[in-house]
């Protein structure tokens, strides 16, 4: 009785096995991709758009894109598959990320695959800012694709409700005057629009190299081992920033939470912010008024820190596989390609030529703001990042935390944190 | 050989729903003694296989990996080639001297402590306000009972805008009464207060539910004698309902504390255990350690922690709370 009905799965079995079968053979190499965002949504599109086209133009490759999460998230999955053996073949994970993915033995550098002089070259062709956290110990580990740094959105409607000139404060000490009158306050002394928000949960240490690398000062080594949070420069820069808040109070006391940043700056609770570059889309899309994106403002020198993601390639690959997935990352970071990434998601475009294409030109004159990121570039320093790398940034980020909230000075705050991370990186030495 | 019968009669779970018949038979002559311990063989196979499924689940996911976690609380942490080392308590002694553990525990010990008091209080209150007859009695039992239904991540979002200084709900209303902007969140003394409104609005609807069904199981009879009596309706509610919700109560005060360790997705969305730790508790220091920091064995050191905390929190209430429980 049971047989009859099982006669017409035969052929629908066959078929999905052979067509199953033929798809293998049309695709003889894939090559996993982890890349950091939520599944749905605008940038997934993209990354589809990008590996769909990547694969008509080189048949016999396919991308197998897996949308992870947060840069969090995403390395979470990318070293747990890793220690059970199954490890991704590439993933963007974050610049910083590197000295963990090197301490974990999970990543191998590109070096080894550079052949020709075009690869070798190729590899030359990126921001010096973006590469200094993609390389170390004089090996080539990451290559920049979605970077992004810290600038300065400020609102015009209030610089010139205030009597302001129509300009971004270029230093710090024209930050605190024009602060001072863009301060508001109600008729029973409440602050109804502060001048600044400079975010501080989440990272308040990349916000933090903003000020510190104005005020001409590292807060690490390149080769990620030692750390200078308690060097007199590093104490001034936070008393700065604290300052902002307690002594010229022009903005909120306590910490400043980054995701709400923007929204306070939308609703005009600060008529300037400082955040990531990824949010130029986002302010152009939903600020109800004129405004302006401007570099950090400068004091000794002017800076800002790069952030975001790079290429990386996973460890267990055959030599084989890994020239194809060099052969992707190098389609993916083209001058055409990056200057397309860069207008479609507000990334900074990572090479000086994606600039000079026809596409980025016309961008950057009809929304020159776009352009404020890149002449920023050549004052940039790489992301803090050194090895155990998140537990040293948390001790920075308590620190920073501590002395913005009031529990502690900034000397005693960069003291304490200082300690922690050569406590951390003594094994490292 | 000789006690199998009684054995039978009230031992083995598995073989409980029938052996009635068998029990008594073999009970009365000795002589069935033999199909008795072949009953007994077929009894034990027949539960454990009932017991089979859930026994795999229990043991690949929770008594396994617990175990491994105390293991792995001994050896160093795997890093790249170098493998992991015995180091016996190196680990346990790292913990004493961290000042963030000793933080996230007091944090813990505090959220837990204003949390569950306030949960079960507003959860009983509710409770006894939507069982009696009220207009709109459907409309308020829905609107407690929605914070439970929604998702933590998205309910920690929301109230991440309430506590957002300026333009935020509870600046606003604040602001009506002419106090100034607050940053709730951003200030060291109040952030993990927000946390603590946040859980207590989160779970007591839940609570409620089950306070409501305890109240619906109730005679109305001892309210009916009560009212004779003429017993104040304060004094019925310490003397009588309140007693006879105890079981309830055990029940609730067990999964509260529970929560208070377990659930920690509105410290992971608003504050991310800061400014400087404040809102730091320990499960989410447990996965910073874990998947930030990578330092698995550390990370399993302080989940053995977390675990030996609940375990003598579970036993002491039911060891010490139980005896003065009246069950129905």
């Amino acid at each position: 009785m049971r047989y009859p009905k099982m006669k017409w799965l035969a052929p629908i079995v066959g078929a999905i096995i052979m067509a199953w079968t033929s798809n293998v053979t049309a695709a003889d190499v894939e090559l996993s991709f982890y890349y950091p965002v939520a599944v749905g949504g605008p940038i997934t599109k993209i990354i589809d758009g990008y590996a769909a086209t990547f694969e008509k133009e080189n048949p016999g490759i396919k991308i197998k894109a897996i949308y992870a999460g947060t840069y969090q998230d995403t390395l979470v999955k990318a070293l747990t598959a890793f220690k059970s053996g199954e490890p991704p073949d590439i993933a963007v994970l974050l610049s910083t990320d590197m000295f963990t993915l090197i301490d974990e033995d999970a990543i191998t550098p590109f070096d080894g695959l550079l052949k020709t002089d075009t690869d070798k070259a190729w590899v030359k062709s990126f921001y010096p800012a973006f590469m200094e956290n993609s390389q170390t110990g004089g090996k080539t580990w990451g290559i920049p694709f979605q970077r992004s740094t810290v600038v300065m959105f400020w609102n015009k409607d209030a610089f010139k409700a205030a009597g302001l000139p129509n300009k971004a404060p270029d230093n710090w000490d024209e930050l605190v005057a024009d602060g001072k009158k863009l301060t508001k306050s109600d008729a029973s002394g409440n602050v109804s629009q502060w001048a600044i928000e400079i975010p501080s949960t989440g990272f308040p240490y990349w916000l933090f190299q903003g000020l510190t690398t104005a005020n001409d000062v590292r807060l690490t080594n390149s080769a990620g081992t030692e750390t200078y949070f308690d060097k007199p420069a590093v104490v001034q820069a936070l008393q700065f920033w604290v300052d902002l808040s307690r002594k010229d109070k022009i903005q909120p006391a306590g910490t400043i939470e980054w995701g709400t940043t923007p929204k306070d700056f939308f609703e005009r609770k600060t008529a300037i912010m400082w955040t990531s570059t990824g949010n130029l889309t986002n302010v152009k899309n939903n600020a109800p008024f004129a405004f302006g994106v401007a570099m950090l403002p400068a004091h000794h020198g002017r800076g800002s820190a790069t952030g975001g993601g790079n290429f990386y390639l996973f460890k267990k690959m055959s030599d084989e596989k890994r020239a194809t997935a060099l052969k992707f990352v190098k389609w993916m970071t083209t001058p055409e390609r990056a200057a397309d990434w860069g207008i479609a998601t507000g990334y900074v475009a990572v090479r000086p030529d994606a600039w000079e294409t026809p596409a980025m030109k016309k961008y950057v004159a009809d929304f020159p703001a776009a352009a404020v990121a890149r002449d920023q570039l050549k004052y940039a320093v790489a992301e803090l990042s050194t090895h155990d790398n998140q537990r040293v940034t948390k001790a920075l980020n308590d620190g920073l935390q501590a002395a913005l909230t009031g529990t502690k000075t900034p000397e005693q705050a960069m003291k304490d944190a200082q300690q922690e991370a050569a406590r951390i990186l003594h094994t490292y030495k | 050989m000789t006690q199998s019968s009684g054995q039978i009669a009230h031992g083995i779970d598995g073989g409980a729903t029938k052996p009635l018949p068998h029990a008594t038979s073999t009970g009365v002559t000795p002589l069935a003694r033999p199909s008795g311990t072949r009953f007994r063989m077929t009894a034990h196979i027949h539960g454990w296989l009932l017991l089979l499924p859930s026994t795999v689940l229990l043991v690949t996911f929770t008594h396994f990996p617990a175990v491994t976690t105390i293991i792995d609380s001994f050896f160093s942490t795997p890093k790249g080639r170098r493998s992991a080392v015995f180091i016996g308590l190196d680990n346990y002694q790292a913990m004493l001297d961290d000042s963030v553990f000793w933080r996230a525990l007091g944090n813990n010990i505090v959220y837990a402590a204003s949390v569950v008091p306030l949960t079960i209080a507003l959860a009983l209150l509710m409770a006894i306000w939507i069982n009696g007859k009220i207009a709109g009695r459907p409309f308020l039992r829905l609107s407690f009972f929605t914070p439970t239904v929604l998702p933590m991540i998205a309910v920690a979002n929301i109230w991440l805008f309430f506590y957002s200084p300026g333009y935020g709900l509870l600046d606003q209303v604040f602001g009506l009464f002419g106090f100034a902007s607050h940053n709730w969140l951003g200030n060291e003394h109040t952030a993990l207060a927000c946390l603590i409104v946040v859980a207590i609005w989160k779970d007591a609807g839940f609570f409620m539910i089950f306070y409501l069904a305890a109240l619906q199981q109730m005679s109305p009879q001892l309210a009916e004698a009560a009212a004779l009596e003429g017993a104040s309706r304060w004094y019925f509610f310490r003397r009588i309902t309140f007693p006879l919700l105890m079981p309830t109560t055990l029940f609730v005060l067990v999964n509260s504390i529970i929560n208070t360790f377990r659930l920690i997705d509105h410290v992971v969305v608003m504050t991310r255990g800061g400014p400087d730790n404040t809102t730091a508790l320990l499960l989410f220091y447990i996965y910073e350690v874990g998947f930030k920091f990578w330092d698995t064995a550390y990370a399993a050191t302080l989940t053995v922690v977390l675990l030996a905390l609940l375990a003598v929190l579970a036993i002491g209430q039911f060891v010490f709370l139980d005896r003065r429980i009246h069950y129905q």
